[in-house]
C-alpha cells in the first residue's frame, strides 16, 4: 500500500517527470563540457605539446600566441580535431537513428554493411582505378566510397518496406551484406599491388589524419541538414519506439517518417566514412550510451547521442596520439580497443544501479 | 452530438479480403459498443480501417462534431508489448504532444497527471514501460488513448491482460466516460458477459463479415453462441436483473480440440 495520499501523488507525477528531464538536461550540459575540454586535450597534443591555457588563447584571442603555434593549432590540429568530433556526431546519431526506425538496438552503419560497403568502393580506386562517376577523378576515392555507402543503405531501406519483412531479416540482410562486400573486398586485395594493398588496408583502418576543411565542411554540412530535421520528428521519432501500429494511432505517417529518416541517415552515414574509412564502433555504441544516460525520448536522446559519439571518436583522437609517443594510431582501432571495455563498464554500471 | 456510420467497409491484404462489406446503423456518441467475434475474425483489421491506418473500400461517416475534433479517431493496439526507455509518464505525454513543440506545458503536465489520477496509475507514472506486467502497459495504453480526448475510440481488446476488478474497473470507467465526454466507443471483447454488462450495442464480425449489429440484448443469444462460437450455452438473468452467459460446453463436432488424436501420437 502507498504511503502518499492521492493529492501528493498527484503532484508526484509531473514534479518526477520535472526532475528527470533537469537530471537529462544537465548530462547533456555535462557532455557538452567534456566534449569542450576533449577538444581542446586533442588540439594541445601532438609533436609539440602545448598547455591547455596556451589552446584556449590561440582559440579564443589568436593574436595572443605565437605565429608558429597559431598556424599549428589552426591549420593542421583544428580540421583534424573538428573531423573527429564531426565524423563522431554524424555516426552516432546515423546510428541512433537506424536503431530506432529498425526498432533494432544491433543496427549501425558498420553492422548493416554500409561501412563495408564503402570499404569496398574505395579499394575500387585504390586498386583498379575504378571511378564509378568517371567525372570527378580527383574525388575518386571519397566518392566510390559514398556511392557505394549510399547504395547499400538505401537497399535496406527498400527491402525493409517489402511486405512481411520483419526487422530481423533486415538485420540479417545487413550482415550478410558485410560478408560480401568484406569478401569483395578481400578479392580485390588479393589482386592488388604491395603499394595499393597497403593503402586499403590502410582506409579500412580509418584515419583523420587527412582531414582537411573542405572534408570538415561537406561532413558538417550533412549533420547540419539531418540534425534539424530529426529534432523537428522528435515525437514522432519517439513515437516509433512504441512500435508502428502504436504510432500510427498517434497520428505519426509511419512510412513517411522512416523514408525520410532512412534517406538522412544514409547521408550521414556514407559522407564521414568516404573521408575517414571505416570507424565501426562509434554508430553502435554512441547510442546505447546515450540510451543509458537519457532514456528514449529524443528530445535528449538526440542531443546526447550527437554528444556521445562526438565525445568518443575525440577523446579516441586524443588516445591514438598518446598511446604510443611518436606514431598516431589508426583511430578505427583504437576506438574499438578502447570502446569495448568503456561500453561494458557502463552497461555493468546501469545493472548494478537497475 | 458524435456520430459514426460506416458504409461497405472492406480491408485487402494482397490477394484476400479479410474484411468486407461492414455497414452500420449509427453508433453514436455516450454508447459503448462491443465487437465480438471468434479469433482472426476480421476484428482488428476493421479498426485499423476505421482509424485509416489500412486502406480499403467503403465510407465512414463521422458527425461534424466528430469530424471538427482534433483527434476525431483513436485507436488503441491490442499489441502493447515494447522494449522503450520511456516511463509510463513520457509516454503518455508523447500521446498527447505529437506534431507539436518540445516544449511541454504547466498546463499539459496538469492534464496528464489528472488523466493518470483517474486512471489509478500514479504509482507507476515513474516506471519505465518496459519493466510493467501487460496489463499495467494496457492502463498506459488506455491513458495514452485518452489524453488525445478522441470523439471515437477503438479499443482493441483493452482488458486482455487486466485482472477481474481492473478489467470491471475500465469498463464501467469507459462507460461513464464514453456518455460525459460524448464519445462514441468501439471494444473489441471476448468476454461475452462484459459485453452484456458494460456495452449498449454489440456488432459481430465471423470471417470479415458483419452478421449482426443492434443492441445487445438482442443480438447476444443462444443461437449466437451456438452458431458463431459453437458452444451451447443459455443466457439467464440473475437476482439483480443482469443478463449473463451460462456456458453447458463445446459443441462436439470436427473442429473441437481432441484428445483421442492427441493420444494416437503417443
Amino acid at each position: 500500500m502507498s504511503l502518499v495520499t492521492r493529492q501528493d501523488a498527484v503532484v508526484l507525477g509531473s514534479v518526477q517527470y520535472r526532475a528527470r528531464s533537469l537530471r537529462r538536461l544537465l548530462i547533456v550540459a555535462g557532455l557538452s563540457s567534456i566534449l569542450f575540454l576533449s577538444m581542446a586535450v586533442d588540439l594541445a597534443t601532438g609533436p609539440a605539446n602545448y598547455p591547455l591555457t596556451d589552446v584556449l588563447r590561440a582559440l579564443f584571442v589568436p593574436d595572443s600566441v605565437p605565429h608558429q603555434m597559431r598556424v599549428v593549432i589552426w591549420d593542421i590540429r583544428m580540421p583534424i580535431a573538428l573531423m573527429a568530433v564531426i565524423v563522431g556526431a554524424a555516426l552516432s546519431t546515423a546510428g541512433a537513428q537506424m536503431q530506432t526506425i529498425l526498432a533494432n538496438p544491433l543496427a549501425s552503419p558498420f553492422t548493416l554493411g554500409i561501412s563495408a560497403a564503402a570499404g569496398f568502393g574505395a579499394a575500387l580506386a585504390l586498386v583498379l582505378g575504378v571511378s564509378i562517376i568517371p567525372a570527378f577523378v580527383e574525388f575518386i576515392i571519397p566518392l566510390n566510397a559514398f556511392l557505394m555507402a549510399m547504395g547499400a543503405a538505401l537497399l535496406i531501406h527498400f527491402f525493409s518496406r517489402l511486405r512481411g519483412v520483419t526487422v530481423e531479416t533486415i538485420v540479417l540482410l545487413g550482415i550478410a551484406m558485410v560478408f560480401t562486400f568484406n569478401a569483395l573486398l578481400a578479392l580485390l586485395q588479393y589482386l592488388a599491388t604491395e603499394q595499393a594493398l597497403a593503402a586499403v588496408v590502410f582506409w579500412t583502418m580509418g584515419s583523420l589524419v587527412k582531414a582537411t576543411w573542405t572534408k570538415v565542411a561537406v561532413t558538417a554540412l550533412a549533420v547540419v541538414i539531418a540534425v534539424p530535421l530529426f529534432a523537428r520528428r522528435a515525437w514522432a521519432l519517439t513515437a516509433l519506439r512504441l512500435g508502428d501500429e502504436k504510432a500510427a494511432s498517434f497520428g505519426v505517417r509511419v512510412q513517411k517518417v522512416r523514408l525520410e529518416t532512412m534517406l538522412l541517415v544514409s547521408l550521414l552515414a556514407a559522407i564521414p566514412v568516404s573521408f575517414v574509412g571505416t570507424i565501426g564502433f562509434v554508430g553502435l555504441v554512441g547510442p546505447h550510451i546515450a540510451r543509458m544516460l537519457v532514456g528514449e525520448d529524443q528530445r535528449f536522446f538526440l542531443p546526447a547521442s550527437i554528444l556521445a559519439g562526438a565525445v568518443m571518436l575525440s577523446a579516441t583522437s586524443v588516445l591514438s596520439k598518446t598511446l604510443v609517443p611518436g606514431a598516431i594510431l589508426p583511430i578505427g582501432v583504437i576506438t574499438a580497443l578502447v570502446g569495448v571495455p568503456f561500453f561494458f563498464s557502463l552497461i555493468f554500471a546501469t545493472r548494478r544501479r537497475s | 452530438m458524435t456520430s459514426l456510420q460506416l458504409e461497405n467497409i472492406g480491408v485487402r491484404y494482397g490477394d484476400t479480403d479479410v474484411v468486407s462489406g461492414v455497414s452500420t446503423p449509427v453508433l453514436r456518441g455516450g454508447e459503448l459498443t462491443a465487437v465480438i467475434g471468434p479469433n482472426a475474425a476480421g476484428k482488428s483489421s476493421l479498426f485499423k480501417r476505421i482509424a485509416g491506418l489500412v486502406k480499403g473500400p467503403g465510407v465512414i461517416h463521422l458527425s461534424a462534431a466528430a469530424q471538427a475534433a482534433e483527434n476525431a479517431i483513436c485507436y488503441l493496439p491490442q499489441d502493447t508489448s515494447t522494449t522503450a526507455i520511456l516511463t509510463v509518464y513520457e509516454s503518455v505525454i508523447l500521446a498527447a504532444k505529437q506534431g507539436s513543440s518540445w516544449k511541454v506545458t504547466g498546463r499539459e503536465l496538469q492534464k496528464i497527471d489528472a488523466v493518470l489520477n483517474a486512471l489509478r496509475m500514479t504509482d507507476i507514472a515513474g516506471r519505465n514501460l518496459g519493466q510493467l506486467s501487460g496489463g499495467q502497459r494496457q492502463l498506459a495504453a488506455i491513458a495514452q488513448a485518452l489524453v488525445r480526448e478522441p470523439k471515437i475510440l477503438l479499443m482493441d481488446e483493452p482488458t486482455s491482460a487486466l485482472d477481474l476488478h481492473r478489467q470491471i474497473d475500465v469498463l464501467s470507467f469507459m462507460r461513464e466516460l464514453a456518455t460525459r465526454r460524448n464519445m462514441a466507443v468501439l471494444i473489441a471483447l471476448h468476454d461475452l458477459n462484459h459485453a452484456l454488462r458494460y456495452c449498449q450495442n454489440v456488432m459481430v464480425v465471423v470471417d470479415g463479415r458483419m452478421i449482426a449489429c443492434g443492441a445487445t440484448h438482442d443480438i447476444i443469444t443462444q443461437d449466437l453462441l451456438r452458431d458463431v462460437y459453437r458452444v451451447n450455452a443459455r443466457i439467464e438473468r440473475c437476482s439483480f436483473g443482469n443478463s449473463h452467459v451460462v456456458i453447458d460446453g463445446p459443441i462436439h463436432d470436427h473442429a473441437a480440440m481432441s484428445v483421442e488424436d492427441f493420444a494416437a501420437c503417443a
